[in-house]
């Protein structure tokens, strides 16, 4: 009778066990709507993405295994040999030990480290040492605090705080390649639906790909606290077909727009010394040290993703960036309205 | 135990207490020193998270400034490593090592002294910085570099000022303090045990102290060069961590973390300790498999000093770079896994008592398996790449320190209080602690996982509407304030018992070790007698003469 | 209320354990290997990567004499402390003098070497990578010396005033541990920047 419970016993228990862990992993794959968040880990978009999110589901069907047999052990044995009243006062049987029980749950563990390992090996080989095609997008990424610049050295232009990239076709693959550098401190570029991370990490060059497989506008930010705005430091990946991608390349290209209209508030770029920090393609203003404003109305956002780029936004962000983020090394600018207005106007020229 | 007197306090001149104290070499009075020291860090840990928590709670919220934010997450990891866990772990293994192993005082009762007070000093530097320079609104000249403080975020260029020395000064101090404690337990444990007492017989939380010893030695140090290294570039136009010069920062990460990771073995290690004296206690039964707990750990503490560039998955090492740490990573996992197993077969068989110390130890088996659980996800180092810097780091560790080692240390308090003070701290007050701290740890941070698998990186002051992260961070803004609740009514019961406490006796747990044969607390001497043992649990075989240890080890 | 009385009658025969003094000076000298070693790897891993300034074979000089003198103190500490453990009390003075000396000796020939460098050759810790991870390094070992020089210095005081006996020569070996540890350091330091370099 004891025999034919104790099977019965298991068998349920394996049952539900099956059915927990499929539940579970149902569910992690309904996470994969992008809806739940425009960063889930869980709704990859990009070869390394996939991969990643492939051994993750295996690791964690490993993981929930071991979760469910010795979380069961622990809650059977505090209910089983819990001390009930009416108990007499011996003391139970005292077991001091097994070497064949050691020596079972030392293998065991081991055995399961070996497959986790191997298979972990094979996937940081497959994205780390990934053959890179020649015809590859190539970028150079440079984190500065608190911006990103991205430098389209084969098309001949910088641009800053977008970057835009082509979208792959699964059956030929067409990656962009990331240089990865640093301006001033460590930094980690990470856009969850297309790859893990990677730090940016001064006098140490590091590098990563994506091959997106769908259009649309992928968001991250900067994953490696460097500074004051290290929250605010937001990265924005504009995924786009072949033709959009090569008609931002062309438009990116070239120099600034330069309408006599707002010769004024050029001249006032000038005067009040934003050409320091700042770039305009095409006039003196050859500053490296802030974000290259040639193309700055092409872009959604202003203050790395932080606000929206509206003329009201400008404004406020050019007499203090410190209104959207404070500790911004842009320094509040000593402007009277009227030359605000000015400078504003001629920074909405720049398609 | 029936009626004892409690022993008659003699009303002393206030001063002459607080020279005793101040001037004391005494193992127990520095252990207590080191607990008191530590509960007013805890305290303070406590408030810079509920309010970091506050300002998180919502997208975009502007409660804190972001200089305020991060110098409250950089004082809390510094803080919570070095003037909570380390000090309160040094406090009961100070009180309770000697008593175990039946000697009168550690080895070098003056380095004790000195090593607290060296301690102490870091903490008071630490501190001192938030009243120093700057507005004290927003933490005045404190440290805001995180507590791993990357080079060159700590660059006299990245830093000016001088909130990173006090950072990097405060911990050379107390790192001193805490080699000076390592000495001690490493000599106490090793050329101090009474007659009789050979390694194999003395109690696991000894072993673990003095395995925690042994690491400490060998983990503080590689922190004080780099630090020692980190003066010289800020202070002497050095260029160790100089990109300019050609220098790496790199390095940095790898010194910083070939200390960061063993120090976490250090933590949970006398944490382990605790464990295995209580749970035989409790479910009134030896503790099973005693050499392979002591194999085990010896081989954590061995195998934790190669672990640590799986902090670096993200740093751009090679392939066979990044393999060769997750492999070791995985394989500290096995003796972990086995000393859990260990402390299940103990229960196994038992008749458990369910005492507030047991109830600890029972959450904390539960956590630290879901703990290493995470743990081993983020060794697998693609997963990683995605996880690495996110909350669900964040989650992990907590879901270590506070749901492992925490709730151990709180177990700890339970069982060995009524040995310190001589008074049983209240039992109902202990489960309505336990049972409140239990619903704001999971409040806080089960769900805390979730913003990390969604995209949130850590060490961020506010974060975007619209990521989906902010129910969640809501959530675990609740579970704090549940968890302080819980603290509240801890440190309430810690100084109430010491007034109204029912007398605990020598003995109040029917345990087995050397500590339970004092009186409560014990005399400065500890024993009369020193004694002599012939087995792991002498107070067992005289118990149970008839059925004595030593017949089966 | 008394103790529970703890007197199993021991059956095992003579209870030696190490001394502590002992094991106490290994633990330090683990945990000063330890940062030894940190400042060691810096040293190699910055091998050849100076941007700029001069590099080792250029400006050091193998500073043979005073390293033979700092090893050669190994051995009359050694002998020292053999003599005070024979009672041999004047003998033990004189090495001990002897191993102050060599000390000494090796820390004038550091100064003397530093002093060229910086004034003559213009080679500081802020040169180059070189010159920050040599002096930090070298520099921490000189600092190691210094502080032994005072501890011998101390005792030496002790000794003068006969107040060192035969039964204090297990402390005088604990010291000699450290002193030999420091000497231990300067073979791979030596090695490291006036071999590799």
């Amino acid at each position: 009778m004891q025999k034919k419970a104790s099977t019965s016993w298991l068998r349920l228990s394996a049952q539900v066990f099956s059915v927990i862990l499929a539940t579970a992993t149902a569910a992690l794959a309904d996470a994969r709507q992008p809806a739940l968040s425009p960063t889930n880990i869980f709704a990859p978009d990009s070869t390394p993405a996939h991969s990643i999110f492939r051994l993750s589901m295996f690791g964690l069907e490993v993981e929930g295994a071991i979760f469910v047999v010795v979380f069961s052990l622990l809650a059977y044995a505090v209910v089983k040999f819990r001390q009930r009243k009416g108990d007499d006062d011996l003391e139970p049987p005292q077991v001091y030990g097994s070497s064949q029980m050691e020596l079972a749950w030392t293998v065991l563990p081991v055995l399961i480290v070996v497959v986790l390992f191997l298979s972990t090996a094979q996937v940081i080989h497959r994205v780390q040492d990934a053959k890179r095609p020649a015809d590859a997008i190539q970028v150079t990424v440079v984190a500065h605090q608190f911006w990103w610049e991205y430098r389209y050295d084969q098309y001949g232009f910088t641009t800053s705080n977008e970057l835009h990239v082509p979208v792959s076709d699964p059956k030929h693959p067409t990656p962009t390649y990331l240089s990865l550098l640093s301006a001033d401190v460590d930094h980690s570029f990470w856009v969850p639906r297309l790859a893990g991370k990677t730090d940016l990490i001064p006098n140490h060059p590091n590098s990563m790909w994506i091959d997106p497989q769908e259009t649309g506008l992928f968001l991250g930010q900067c994953a490696q606290y460097c500074g004051t705005q290290h929250a605010k430091m937001l990265i924005r990946v504009y995924v786009q077909s072949r033709e959009d991608f090569d008609r931002w390349i062309h438009e990116q290209q070239q120099p600034a727009v330069s309408n006599p209209a707002v010769a004024a508030g050029r001249a006032l770029f000038q005067a009040k010394l934003c050409f320091i920090c700042h770039t305009v393609r095409g006039t003196p203003a050859v500053g490296k040290v802030g974000p290259d404003l040639t193309h700055l109305m092409s872009r959604d956002t202003i203050g790395s993703g932080s606000v929206p780029n509206t003329p009201e936004n400008l404004r406020k962000w050019i007499r203090d960036p410190g209104t959207f983020k404070p500790g911004s090394l842009m320094p509040p600018q000593n402007l009277t309205d009227d030359e605000l207005n000015q400078i504003a106007a001629y920074l909405e020229t720049l398609r | 135990m029936a009626s004892e007197s409690i022993p008659l306090t003699i009303h002393r001149n206030p001063l002459a207490v607080v020279y005793d104290w101040a001037a004391t070499v005494d193992h127990k009075k520095i252990g207590i020193m080191y607990i008191v020291y530590a509960l007013l860090f805890l305290v303070v840990m406590g408030i810079e998270a509920m309010l970091m928590r506050i300002q998180l709670a919502h997208a975009n919220s502007t409660f804190l400034s972001p200089q305020a934010f991060n110098r409250l997450f950089t004082l809390h990891g510094t803080t919570g490593i070095f003037f909570v866990a380390m000090p309160i772990l040094f406090g009961f293994g100070n009180y309770l090592v000697p008593l175990m192993i039946g000697a009168r005082d550690m080895a070098f009762p003056r380095l004790n002294a000195f090593s607290f007070w060296m301690t102490a000093l870091g903490g008071v530097l630490l501190y001192g910085s938030v009243f120093a320079g700057g507005p004290l609104s927003q933490g005045g000249s404190a440290p805001d570099v995180g507590w791993f403080a990357y080079a060159p975020l700590t660059s006299p260029a990245f830093s000016p000022g001088h909130s990173t020395d006090y950072w990097t000064l405060s911990l050379l101090v107390a790192g001193v303090g805490s080699i000076g404690a390592a000495v001690n337990f490493v000599a106490t444990i090793l050329s101090m045990r009474c007659k009789g007492m050979t390694l194999g017989r003395m109690p696991l939380f000894s072993w673990m102290n003095l395995v925690m010893g042994g690491l400490v030695l060998v983990t503080i140090s590689p922190l004080t060069a780099a630090q020692i290294m980190l003066m010289v570039d800020r202070y002497v136009g050095g260029h160790f961590f100089d990109t300019d010069a050609g220098g790496s920062v790199v390095m940095w990460m790898h010194f910083f973390w070939i200390f960061g990771h063993p120090e976490v073995y250090v933590l949970i290690i006398p944490c382990f300790g605790f464990v295995s004296e209580i749970i035989p206690v409790f479910s009134r039964k030896a503790m099973f498999g005693y050499p392979a707990m002591v194999a085990a750990t010896v081989s954590i503490g061995f195998v934790s000093l190669g672990v640590w560039a799986h902090h670096m998955f993200t740093v751009g090492m090679p392939s066979y770079g990044n393999a060769f740490f997750v492999l070791t990573t995985m394989v500290v996992a096995v003796p972990t896994g086995i000393k859990i197993f260990n402390w299940l077969a103990t229960m196994w068989g038992g008749k458990i008592r369910f005492a507030t110390p047991m109830l600890f130890c029972v959450a904390f088996l539960f956590q630290f398996l879901i703990g290493g659980l995470t743990g081993i996800m983020l060794a697998t180092a693609p997963f990683d790449w995605q996880l690495g810097n996110s909350y669900f780091v964040v989650a992990h560790f907590h879901y270590i320190i506070v749901g492992g080692i925490l709730f151990t240390i709180f177990a700890a308090f339970y069982y060995w209080y009524p040995k310190m003070t001589g008074r049983m701290l209240d039992e109902t007050l202990g489960k309505w602690h336990f049972w409140l701290f239990v619903l704001g740890f999971h409040l806080t941070f089960d769900f805390m996982h979730i913003p990390g698998l969604l995209g949130m990186p850590r060490r961020v002051y506010t974060y975007e509407a619209g990521r989906g992260w902010e129910t969640w961070n809501l959530i675990s803004t609740i579970g704090a304030g549940v968890q302080a609740i819980a603290i509240l009514i801890f440190v309430y019961n810690v100084v109430r018992s010491y007034f109204k406490g029912a007398a605990a006796g020598n003995d109040p747990w029917d345990a087995w070790t050397l500590e339970w044969a004092t009186p409560s607390p014990p005399p400065h001497y500890n024993f009369a007698k020193v004694p002599s043992v012939q087995s792991r649990r002498p107070l067992w075989d005289i118990k149970h003469p008839e059925d004595p240890d030593w017949r089966y080890e | 209320m008394s103790a529970t009385p703890m007197d199993i009658a021991a059956t095992e025969g003579e209870w030696k354990l190490p001394s502590r003094g002992r094991v106490g000076m290994l633990c330090l000298i683990l945990a000063e290997s330890a940062i030894f070693a940190i400042f060691i790897a810096a040293y190699i891993f910055y091998i050849g990567k100076s941007l700029s300034g001069p590099a080792p074979r250029q400006i050091l000089v193998v500073p043979v004499v005073a390293s033979v003198c700092l090893w050669a103190s190994s051995f009359t500490i050694h002998w020292a402390v053999a003599a005070l453990a024979k009672g041999k009390t004047a003998v033990f003075a004189a090495l001990w003098f002897f191993t102050l000396g060599l000390g000494a000796f090796f820390i004038g020939a550091t100064a003397r070497e530093w002093h060229h460098l910086i004034y003559d050759e213009g080679f500081t810790i802020q040169t180059n990578l070189f010159g920050t991870t040599y002096y930090a390094l070298v520099g921490l070992h000189a600092s190691h010396v210094i502080i032994g020089l005072i501890a011998l210095s101390v005792v030496m005081i002790f000794a003068l005033l006969g107040k060192v006996k035969p039964e204090h020569h297990e402390r005088c070996e604990i010291l000699s541990m450290y002193w030999h540890f420091v000497d231990a350091v300067w073979i791979v330091v030596f090695i490291v920047v006036y071999g590799l370099s």
